[in-house]
Order: C-alpha cells, then structure tokens, then sequence
C-alpha cells in the first residue's frame, strides 16, 4: 500500500508503487486518420507525485531547486508557492500533488526514478477506467464525474488517493490534478502537411467537433484543449505528473 | 471568401470558412472612407465595466491605441436564491466587462488567465477581423497572459466569447460579453445607458434546486435549459438591482444574447423601442415592441421612458420570463402624465406568474417536500418559495404593481382573514378585490405548492412588512383543503 510507504518514510525518497495496466486499443479524440492506436502493457504510478516526494528530489537535485533551475526549462511560476529552494509553503499540504512544475522537471523527475512520462495514449488507457471497469469510455455517469471535478475549485491542494481508485489500482486519475504526458503537445504537431501555425487551430476552430472521434466527450476535449495551450516550461498550478515505465 | 486553406478534409474546410465568415463579415465598409486608413493618435486604457453599467461614451476623441487588459476567472457565484454556480467569467462578472471602442481604434488586447484557473480559454471577438476574431491569437494557458492586437473596422454592437473546446460549455458557464465600436464622432447622446445580457444555463438540478449545482451536459446538448436570464442571475436585474431612469429620460440599452442555445425574444412591458439598431448594425428600425436577438448577436435598443413605474425586461418566449428567470426591472420615477398613462394597467395578454408548476383556478395536487421543524425555520423556507413564485408580482418587499397586483404589504384583506388566503393560494382568485382601499382586478393562478410550502410561504408573508405574524400550519391547508 502506497500510503502505508509515506509513513515510514522520514526524509528519503518515496517509493510509489506502480501498477501494471494491460494494453489495448485506444481511439484517440483527435485522431488524424480517424484510426485506432494500440498501447502496450505498461506500469503506472499508483499516486501523483507529492509535493514532499518533489522537495526530496530537489534536496537531491540541487539543479532543480527553484533559484538553479533555467527559464527555457521552467518559466517563472516554477515552485512560485514554495517559501525557499527547499521549504514547502506554509499552507501547502506535502501529501498533496506536487504542482508548479513544468515538463522538464517532471521528466527528469521521472527519469531519476528509472522511470518516465507516460504518453498521452498511455495516460488516456489508464484513465478510462471506472472503479469497476477497465474502459468506461461509454459511462455516462463516469463521464459527468470527470467534468463536475474539472470544474470543481482548489483540488490541487487535496492529498493524494482521497478520490477514487480505479479498476488497475490507480489513484486520482480524475478529481486532483492535469497531469503531464511525455508528447503532450503531439496532437498539435500532426504529421499533416498542414501551414505553420495552422495546426493548433483545431482545438477551437469548430472544426474540432467535425474532426473529433466522439463528439460528446467533453471531458476528453477539456484535456486535449488544456494539454494544447501549454507548453514545456510552463509551471500551472493545476498542473501535477506521475511516471510510468514499460514492461 | 476563400483563404487558401488547403484542409486535407473537405468537411473541415467548408466549416472553417463559416466560421471565417464570422470573423471577417465586414471587410467592406460603407462609410466612404476606408476604416483601414484611420490614423490612430495617441494611446489609452480601456475603462471596463461590468454589468449593467457601461464606460462613457467615446465623444468626439480621435482613435487611438486602446490598451485592454482582461482577466478570466473561474469562479462561484449567485444564480438564483440559495442556488449557486461555478461561473468562468472574462473580468470577473456574467456577461463578462463591456469594451467601449470607436472606429479605427486599435486595441491592444491583453488576455490573463488567473492561476487558480483549471482551464485554458482564450477571447473570439466579433468585432475582429482575423482568423478566429482572435481565438487563435488569444490561446492561454492557467497563470498566463497573452496579447494580440486588432483594428475596429466595423461600426456596431459586437459579442465577444470564450472558443476553446468545448466550445458549449465555455460559453454555457457565461464566457461572454459585449464589445461596442462606435462610428466616428460617437453615437448621439442619451440620458441613461445600460448592458444587458442574456443567456441560458444547464444545471444538474433542476430551476430551484437550492445548492452549489453543476453544468449538465446531456441538457446542454438537449437544450433543456434550467435558467434563462439576464446578466448571470435571476436576480442580477429585479429588486434593489434593477436599473433606474426618470421621467423624460431617454434610454439606451445594449442587449447582448450569449446563448448558448436560445434566441432572446427581447421585450419591455409597457414600452416600445423607439430605435432599434437592428442585430447591432447600421440599420435603424423604429417603433418595435419586441426585438429578436440570437445567440452571437446583439442589438441597441433606444427609448424614452414617458411615465413613471417598473417597467419589466423579458424574453417574450415567456415561460423563460416567469419560471426560467429571465426577468429585469426598470424603475422609472417621476411625476405622472394622464395623457400618457391613465393608470389602469391593461396586460390581459400574458400573466406574470411564480416559478413553480401551476394550474388554472379549481385544480388540486402536489408532491411532497421537506418539512419546517420550527416558526423561524418555516419563514426561512418559505422566503425562498416567495422569492420564485409570488415576487413576481406581488415584488420583492410585498408592495405589489399599482392597479395589476395588489399589496400584501400591510395588506388589510390578508390580515383580515387567514383561511381567505390559504384559499387563494391553494386554488388561485379571480374579480375585483379591494386591498387598502384600492381595487384590483385581476387573475392570480392556483399554486401547485405542498401543504407544507403553502404553510412556510404564507407564514413568511405573515411575518413580514408590518403584517399580523400569524403561523399556518399545513394542518390549517389541510383543513382548508377539505372544507371544499
């Protein structure tokens, strides 16, 4: 049990446990050749990553403590909520998902575990799972859930696993936080011989709808529109991760 | 009006071109001279205000740089009594704040989105000629800001909205607003102006249902809207907020409609349109009693207030005015001209009526709800059913409309007789009653209310405005119930 690990932890590094989740095919919502994709097995975390989890890396890391880390790898609000290079704000919940961090950082995070990003198709397998159901893409209910917590205020600052787990053991998926996925931005950068700067267009270009595998999941237009707007060294305070690895 | 777009999918490209249309419907101007060609001449910053209120005219100032400066927020609000929702909103406010421009300005337009903020969101101004009218210039994340810059080609009244997917919803939580571009030398000069905006919303329980109430995406789709109002709330214009005016004065209202779905059949009670710029443009029609206004569009809306009153602000589809909130007031005082109004009220064609289901004179039935444990518990509750099915009417402090519907107020005919008023109340009135010495004629509908909620609504009005204080108990409705 993964909280059962941050209770003996002191001061070391936390190990989340990771979960195996078996691979399948995937519709992507904004799949160019309106095509199925396949994901292979893979581990996930159970958790998010938690702000005491990040300030351990970082006492490690000294390269990405706030005042070391370089502007084209993470902008000015990296850690913006932290006291200091190594102290959580005072109102900061250490249980709660690290936030403020941009791609980079949680990459190298990931990749000082042994680990990785999951994918955007990775991540999007993972978390159509329900409590009961390993694709609940067609739960109505679970699709409202999803949107009544992207709507819901100040839930990055909740602790990790207090909402639900899912069918592969997999905490908070939905309810906490957006979370990085190591091509994020693929969906904007299509193989499609499209003009410079067209490309992004279709997230709010109505052509979305016309271009969209399902055109009633808002939930999943939410993500890709979030995941479209950002960039690698942003720092949003919504914004959180959790590492994969493969099989 | 093509844009060489070379879109591998047909489908995609003939939507695109619509929305285009959208985006760049006025490169023609009919001015004489080319907009385009206007100099601008110094710089400021933008006052922006939020609704009802609008900036000051732009007089005779030459166009300049206009620095906007916008932030979004997500956050909860007021919708209607004891029903709250999380609104995103540009500026803070449900429509978002009113930009005041004229022709040949050139605005530059900073975007913020606050930090809290879980979305990204970005601006599609009408007013906009360019890709998008800016949505493609104006994507932003959570804790950024982001800037473009435009040029006002086109005189009018223009809506502006949030376009980032799903667009629905953005638009359906109240990302939306009004920008004006007013023609060189300023629109001529009025008394009072004012910014009205309509929308409809979807929530997960139905109009009433008190609490913090989730956007529904099924009713959205569906276009079962919940609440349809004016400027965010049920209550953003009625009361102490509607807006106000004087005998003699001309007023100008910009009515803008944010939709999502629902076209507003805009209509003043007892006033006609002088002037109505029609869908926000050039052409002027005059003498209109009720102007149409689609979701994405606006228009100005000019007369001169000749008697004094509450005059109400509705969407004539009239359902959405008397149980969906769509409902404004505005308060006109002053001194009485006979010639013009003689002081009988004649609105034989609609009846104002109360929120809840209801049913001519004579029928019966209701469910079941919650009962009040204590007196003060009873008037609490009963507040609320005021506050949806009789203000309406008989108005926020009891006061009633002179000559349409009577007083309960100090009300001599509710004091004199508890079981008169449980009768009406349980199966509507119609004739001539006598209140305070003033006759009233008129129909008053049987309100499907539980016993319970009979009781609480008539203890609230009981306990009110220097009336008697008595309680009724739902045994006393009961009672009342069977002695027909």
């Amino acid at each position: 049990m993964g909280l059962l690990a941050f209770s003996m932890t002191g001061n070391s590094q936390t190990r989340t446990i990771m979960r195996p989740i078996k691979g399948g095919t995937l519709i992507p919502l904004y799949g160019l050749d309106s095509g199925k994709v396949w994901v292979d097995d893979f581990l996930l975390d159970e958790f998010a990553v938690t702000n005491e989890q990040y300030l351990d890396f970082v006492k490690k890391y000294p390269e990405w403590k706030r005042a070391n880390a370089k502007s084209i790898f993470a902008d000015g609000n990296y850690l913006s909520e932290w006291q200091s290079d190594l102290q959580l704000g005072s109102h900061m919940n250490p249980k709660a998902p690290i936030t403020n961090v941009s791609w980079f950082a949680a990459k190298a995070y990931c990749a000082c575990q042994d680990k990785r990003l999951p994918s955007v198709d990775e991540w999007e397998l993972a978390a159509r799972a329900s409590e009961t159901k390993a694709n609940a893409e067609n739960d109505s209910s679970f699709n409202t859930r999803i949107i009544e917590s992207y709507e819901t205020p100040n839930t990055y600052s909740k602790t990790v696993g207090s909402t639900y787990k899912n069918f592969w053991g997999i905490y908070d998926m939905h309810g906490l936080v957006w979370e990085w996925t190591s091509d994020f931005n693929s969906v904007l950068i299509s193989g499609e011989s499209r003009q410079d700067g067209e490309a992004d267009r279709n997230l709010f270009c109505a052509g979305a709808a016309i271009s969209a595998s399902n055109l009633r999941d808002y939930a999943a237009f939410m993500r890709y529109a979030f995941r479209g707007s950002i960039k690698a060294n942003y720092n949003i305070k919504n914004l959180g991760f959790r590492c994969a690895k493969s099989k | 009006m093509t844009y060489g777009f070379e879109y591998p999918s047909m489908k995609l490209l003939l939507l695109c071109s619509i929305f285009y249309l959208v985006g760049c419907s006025g490169s023609s101007h009919e001015n004489g001279e080319n907009s385009m060609d206007i100099e601008v001449n110094g710089k400021i910053n933008a006052q922006l205000t939020s609704p009802p209120h609008v900036p000051d005219p732009i007089g005779s100032r030459p166009a300049k740089n206009v620095i906007v400066d916008m932030e979004i927020l997500e956050q909860e609000g007021h919708m209607a009594n004891g029903v709250s929702y999380i609104y995103w909103t540009f500026g803070g406010s449900v429509p978002g704040s009113f930009i005041r421009t004229r022709l040949g300005d050139e605005v530059e337009f900073t975007l913020k989105n606050h930090p809290n903020n879980k979305l990204p969101h970005n601006i599609d101004l009408h007013a906009v000629t360019g890709p998008g009218g800016g949505a493609s210039s104006s994507f932003v994340a959570p804790g950024h800001e982001i800037t473009f810059s435009f040029k006002t080609l086109n005189p009018g009244l223009y809506v502006y909205h949030c376009a980032t997917a799903p667009v629905g919803m953005h638009i359906a939580n109240g990302m939306y607003g009004l920008i004006l571009v007013e023609p060189a030398g300023g629109l001529p000069k009025v008394d009072k102006e004012y910014y009205i905006m309509q929308g409809d919303f979807y929530t997960k329980g139905n109009n009433g249902e008190p609490g913090l109430q989730p956007f529904d995406m099924q009713k959205a789709i569906d276009e079962d809207a919940d609440y349809v109002v004016f400027n965010g709330s049920t209550d953003a214009l009625t009361g102490e907020n509607a807006i106000t005016a004087e005998v003699g004065e001309t007023i100008r209202l910009y009515v803008g409609n944010g939709g999502p779905n629902l076209a507003s059949s805009f209509h003043v009670i007892g006033e006609i349109f002088d002037r109505v710029h029609v869908e926000g443009g050039k052409l002027i029609n005059h003498n209109v009693q009720t102007t149409l206004i689609p979701p994405g569009g606006a228009a100005i809306v000019e007369f001169k207030v000749e008697a004094p009153g509450t005059f109400v602000l509705v969407d004539h589809a009239i359902f959405r005015a008397f149980n969906k909130g769509a409902l404004g007031m505005l308060k006109v005082t002053g001194d009485a001209n006979e010639s013009v109004y003689s002081g009988t009220i004649q609105e034989g064609i609609y009846q104002p009526e109360g929120g809840s289901i209801q049913t001519m004179p004579g029928n019966q039935g209701a469910p079941e709800a919650p009962s009040a444990e204590s007196v003060s518990e009873r008037i609490e509750l009963g507040k609320s059913i005021y506050a949806r099915t009789c203000l309406a009417c008989h108005q926020e402090e009891g006061q009633g409309i002179p000559s349409a519907f009577p007083p309960l107020a100090k009300s001599d005919y509710l004091n004199a007789d508890v079981d008169r008023a449980i009768d009406i109340v349980l199966h509507g009135k119609t004739g001539e009653i006598t209140v305070n010495g003033k006759n009233y004629n008129s129909v008053m509908t049987a309100q499907t209310l539980t016993d319970e909620q009979v009781a609480n609504v008539l203890t609230y009005v009981y306990s009110s405005w220097g009336n008697s204080g008595v309680e009724v108990t739902p045994t006393m409705v009961m009672k009342r119930k069977s002695a027909h």
